[in-house]
This record gives structure tokens, C-alpha cells and sequence, in this order.
């Protein structure tokens, strides 16, 4: 349930870059070897939101793989997860590089009109 | 909870003395400052942008670059230019904000000030963790009665509630302080940050940070500590590191505890090395029998050698 201190630290964050706008939507990138589930991060971002700016808003998760190179056939591998296993078949590839990042890339505030 | 934000992050954790028993809340010390940004509002930056909303921002984004206003500005500077202030646009109905921000980006910076300030001290700390009931406070228990002679060592003690753990460790005679997370599933780097201040650990101090026992949320939250040491115990099976893979990567060292158990469980311990290196080709790996002392000695090598890398002076 670490997804609720990350729920928590993201509507933190917007929160205070809205400055009293009403938060519509916010885009965030999961890597896909950060340890964050994206259904777990969205029920957890509905609860961390409740009478805050970002109440309502829609949470966008785009997934980030990360890449790595198969040892014994040399072919380049995207890494979904930790536990990948190359088209080969093999398990035996390179530390990964990427995918391990948790970022707010973007948000829509609405305007009081 | 914060009632400026409704966060409830850090809201419920608190810090017990072993030895006089005080107890105290981790406040947020990073919280007043985030909130001290609140009354920028003030700012007088009237002047009509015709703020085209959506893609507009990205756009405005890359001609401030062209124009190579080179002044150094961080993304900090560049976003407040950007920042539609409240009451200003009154007709705009939906603006893209550009955040570019690394989430954990606040418990990552009071992390490296953990770190830098350990450095600087002299003190290596590790970060054990595993799942509840592996065995770490025993194998704390004989490594401090072991150890202590030779390296001073301090001791953090994170459980979501009771000092149960610290007045175990505190009967060892090691200085310790428990930190209770109430509802919180880890450890964060604000939480270590006080209690290193209560610890005050001296210069060649060997720091165990005892984690909340969890194979799940402590692997995303960096403490500042130089290592993650993993406790897996027989009787949990041998597929933990296929299960768990994401901490098993973020440790550098995986335990293998209650050995003297392996007659009665079916528990290959080759297997779950081979699983513990398929996550973590760089990983160690020991085999220990808190109890009955088997294979501790490789364990305190491991962090002598350890103390020696970090530059720290063991007696002998």
C-alpha cells in the first residue's frame, strides 16, 4: 500500500502548484520497474484527492518500459516488468536501463471563472 | 493530517526513546516550507500573455529556449513565468501545466541529506528489511552482543506500532530509537532524518535501520542508507525473490535466515539463490541461522568488510 504515500505525495505536489485551481486531469510516468501499480496508484489517488484541488480529476498513467539486451542472442529487449524473458527464450540479459522513474509530467487546472 | 494540504503522509508517525520512554510525533519539517510557496499569489505579473491553452504551453516552452534566455533557470524559474496565477485568466478553461516532477522527489532529497550527513559523520547505515517475522531483531540481538566490543553500533527501529522491538534491542545495552509508523507500511528518509538526531551516532558507527516488515513498499523509499540488506527465512519458500523481485533488486546483500529449520521444511536454499541472482545477477548471498549462531560469523565479515570499504576503522 506504499501507493497511498505516493497518492498522497502527487495530489501534495499538484496541490500546491495550482495555487486554488480546480485540478481537472494529471499525467503521470510510471516506469515499469518502480514498484508502483497503476490500479493500485489510481484507487489510492481517488481517496488521497477527497476535498482537495484534485477531487474529480482524472489520473492519466502512462507506462514506461524499460530496455535491456539479451546476452545470448544479443537482441534488444523491452522490459515490461523485472521478470522479462527475452523472444529466445532466455532469461539472461543485461542489468536494465530505464523504467525506474515515477514523474508528474503534466496537469490541467481549470479556471475559476 | 495536514489541514493546509489533507496530506496524511508522516501524520500518524512517532518516535519512542527506549530508555526514557518519550514519546513524540515525526513533525514534517519539509512541510512548512512547500507551504511557504503558497503565498506567491502576490506576485504582480499582469502583463496579457495571450495564454493559448493545451499545446500552447508546450510550444511557449521551446521558443523561450530559441530566444536562448540563458540565465541559468532551473524548471523552478521557467514554471513560475508560466504559472496562469489565480484570478488573472478568469475566461481560460483548462490549462496544461508542465510539472516534469519525480514524485518521490521530496523523501529522494531529505534521502542524500541522510546520506551526506552519515558520510560526513563516519557512520555506515544499513536498511534491513524482509517480511514480517524473518527474524531480524534476533539476528540484530547477536550481532550487536557479537559485534558491539569491536563497533559501536546504533540501531532504528520502525514497526507500525509498540517499542516492543526497541526494548529488545535496548535490553543488548545498544542505544536505539523506535519509530512508529501508525498506518504507514515503511520507513521514509524524514522519519531516519529525526531519528538520527535523537541517535546523535558516533564517528565509526555501524547504523542498522530496522524496517517495517514488508517485502513491498520499503524497496521505493530510499533512506539514505548505503546498503539494503534482505531477510528471508526458510520457512516462507523458496520462490520469495520471483514473488518480490522488486527488492531483491534494491538489495545488495539477501540473507538467508533460520538454516537450522531446512531439515523440517521444503525449502531449497540453491533454488532460491538462483531465483534471488535471475532479479539481481549482483546480489550476495549468505546463509545464517540467527538462533543457533551458523554462519553468523560470514555475516559480520561481511560487515566488517563493508566498514573497511566505507573507509571506517574496525577494532580488532
Amino acid at each position: 500500500m506504499h501507493e497511498l504515500s505516493v497518492a498522497s505525495a502527487i495530489v501534495e505536489l499538484c496541490d500546491e502548484r495550482a495555487r486554488g485551481a480546480q485540478v481537472r486531469r494529471v499525467r503521470l510516468q510510471v516506469g515499469a520497474l518502480c514498484c508502483v501499480l497503476p490500479d493500485s496508484l489510481r484507487f489510492c489517488f481517488e481517496v488521497a484527492t477527497e476535498g482537495t484541488t484534485l477531487e474529480g480529476a482524472t489520473l492519466e498513467i502512462e507506462q514506461v518500459p524499460a530496455s535491456s539486451r539479451c546476452r545470448d542472442c544479443g537482441c534488444a529487449v523491452l522490459m515490461l516488468e523485472i521478470l522479462t524473458t527475452c523472444a529466445c527464450g532466455s532469461m539472461n540479459l543485461e542489468p536494465p536501463r530505464g523504467g525506474d522513474r515515477l514523474r508528474i509530467l503534466s496537469m490541467e487546472i481549470e479556471e475559476v471563472a | 493530517m495536514c489541514t493546509s494540504c489533507g496530506c496524511s503522509e508522516g501524520g500518524q508517525a512517532r518516535l519512542t526513546d527506549p530508555v526514557t520512554g518519550k514519546t513524540e510525533s515525526v513533525a514534517d519539517h519539509e512541510h512548512a516550507h512547500s507551504h511557504a510557496l503558497d503565498h506567491f499569489h502576490a506576485h504582480p505579473h499582469e502583463h496579457a500573455h495571450p495564454h493559448v491553452p493545451e499545446q500552447g504551453h508546450g510550444h511557449r516552452h521551446g521558443h523561450e529556449h530559441e530566444h536562448g534566455h540563458e540565465h541559468g533557470h532551473g524548471h523552478e524559474h521557467e514554471y513560475k513565468a508560466e504559472v496562469p496565477l489565480t484570478g488573472l485568466h478568469s475566461r481560460m478553461q483548462g490549462t496544461m501545466l508542465r510539472l516534469e516532477q519525480d514524485v518521490l522527489a521530496r523523501n529522494d532529497r531529505v534521502a542524500e541529506r541522510n546520506r551526506s550527513w552519515l558520510q560526513g559523520r563516519g557512520v555506515l547505515a544499513l536498511n534491513l528489511v524482509s517480511s514480517p517475522g524473518a527474524g531480524k531483531t534476533t539476528l540484530l540481538e547477536k550481532t550487536i552482543r557479537a559485534v558491539q566490543a569491536q563497533i559501536p553500533i546504533r540501531v532504528v527501529e520502525g514497526d507500525q506500532e509498540t517499542s516492543l522491538d526497541a526494548e529488545r534491542i535496548r535490553a543488548t545495552g545498544c542505544p536505539s530509537v523506535q519509530v512508529n509508523t501508525g498506518t504507514g507500511c515503511h520507513l521514509d528518509a524524514l522519519m531516519v532524518e529525526r531519528a538520527l538526531q535523537k541517535l546523535d551516532p558516533p564517528n565509526g558507527a555501524l547504523l542498522l535501520i530496522e524496517n517495517v516488515g514488508n517485502l513491498v513498499c520499503p524497496a521505493l523509499f530510499d533512506l539514505g542508507e548505503a546498503a539494503k540488506v534482505v531477510i528471508l527465512s526458510v520457512t516462507e519458500g523458496q520462490d520469495k525473490p520471483l514473488k518480490y523481485p522488486h527488492m531483491f533488486r534494491a538489495a545488495q546483500l539477501l540473507l538467508v535466515n533460520k538454516t537450522d529449520l531446512l531439515p523440517h521444511v521444503d525449502f531449497d536454499i540453491e533454488t532460491c539463490f538462483d531465483y534471488a541472482r535471475r532479479v539481481n545477477p549482483e546480489i550476495e548471498l549468505l546463509r545464517v541461522s540467527a538462533r543457533t549462531s551458523e554462519g553468523l560469523d560470514r555475516w559480520y565479515g561481511w560487515l566488517r568488510a563493508r566498514m573497511g570499504a566505507a573507509g571506517l576503522r574496525v577494532a580488532s
